[in-house]
């Protein structure tokens, strides 16, 4: 098993009505700032451990179509990224179990890690 | 002949159902949503109920989305089974978020276009006089009762309106008071003017507005004592 942060991030489909971005919208246009538009999202993050990103994300995805988000006013996108397992509980043994897991999904590994790179 | 009134944590007018149901001779009972439906209300099954009554409120503190968390309770299973077998089950404001997000009915109700909390009578205009919550009316009748609510726009994709539209399943638009549906009537800016709506059986309803609070003489009307003869 292999630590996962999934991020699922939540946001209305398009069309649907947003009162309280617009609301904020105008609230940053009478602090002075140009803008088009703004959208609003939630977003959520899911430290869970998983045999394969795959894995991860198919259950972040279940996640998402059970509570989540609402089919009827919402899309949903999920990333998933490989997770430093915490420092807490680890002893020798685990590390070098983490290390090979992490191998194993060196795929995921290089995506998770331009991600990171990407947002930081 | 009882009628369960479910209590969620954050539910609000659980005891005013209870008081306007108890009013109109039904026996009717709160139940705690993890006590069950059928062991809460002391009945063998939840087909023995003579009616459901999801009331309104804040359920789970509104967390994620209005009745988004309360809708996964397993007591929801319970309703559906009633449901199925015919029980009268009514969703009032939260219920109605409740109703909506278990898929009782399509569509969801959301953020008001005002982006307020609105507290207010409104108008609404009977479309469905042959159904138990509403043949105490005549048909275009239009009733006045209160609304309160921050999220009760309904939303529905093109497809799911033109169905309720064409199976006849909106059970209350919000109107003028002399029954026209016009946007200056649509507190929420809800699709249609769609106040209430219909499970895919007439023994569901849902309705963001408050019937109970408009039951009895001493609270201002009783133009939704119909909705409630549902039950009685």
């Amino acid at each position: 098993m292999t630590a996962y942060t999934a991020t699922v991030t939540v946001s209305l489909k398009q069309g649907v009505l947003d009162p309280e971005a617009e609301t904020t919208q105008q609230a940053l246009e009478r602090l002075g700032f140009e803008l088009e538009t703004l959208r609003s999202a939630d977003r959520y993050e899911v430290d869970l451990d998983a045999a394969s990103a795959a894995a991860a994300t198919d259950r972040a995805e279940s996640m998402a179509e059970r509570l989540l988000a609402n089919p009827t006013i919402h899309d949903y996108e999920v990333r998933v990224t490989e997770r430093e397992s915490g420092g807490a509980e680890g002893d020798e043994t685990d590390g070098a179990g983490d290390e090979t897991a992490g191998s194993e999904q060196a795929t995921a590994d290089t995506g998770g890690d331009d991600e990171a790179t990407g947002e930081s | 002949m009882t009628v369960a009134v479910v209590q969620f944590g954050g539910s609000n007018c659980d005891r005013d159902a209870v008081a306007a149901l108890s009013h109109l001779g039904a026996d009717a009972e709160l139940v705690w949503h993890d006590d069950g439906l059928a062991d809460g209300a002391g009945v063998d099954t939840p087909a023995a109920l003579d009616g459901i009554v999801l009331p309104g409120g804040f359920s789970y503190g509104d967390y994620l989305r209005a009745g988004a968390i309360a809708a996964r309770a397993p007591i929801l299973e319970e309703v559906q089974t009633a449901v199925d077998a015919g029980v009268p089950t009514l969703g009032v404001c939260n219920g109605a978020q409740v109703g909506a997000e278990s898929g009782l009915i399509p569509g969801a109700f959301t953020t008001n276009a005002s982006a307020r909390f609105q507290c207010e009578h409104v108008h609404l205009r009977v479309e469905r006089a042959d159904t138990p919550w509403t043949n105490a009316y005549e048909p275009g009748a239009v009733i006045e009762v209160p609304i309160a609510h921050a999220e009760g726009r309904f939303v529905a994709d093109d497809t799911t309106a033109d169905r309720l539209d064409a199976d006849g399943r909106v059970l209350f638009r919000y109107c003028e008071p002399d029954g026209a549906v016009t946007d200056a009537a649509n507190p929420n800016g809800s699709r249609d003017n769609v106040a209430g709506v219909l499970g895919e059986t007439d023994n569901v309803a849902v309705m963001m507005p408050h019937p109970e609070r408009a039951s009895l003489p001493d609270i201002g009307g009783t133009d939704g004592q119909g909705v409630l003869r549902a039950f009685a």
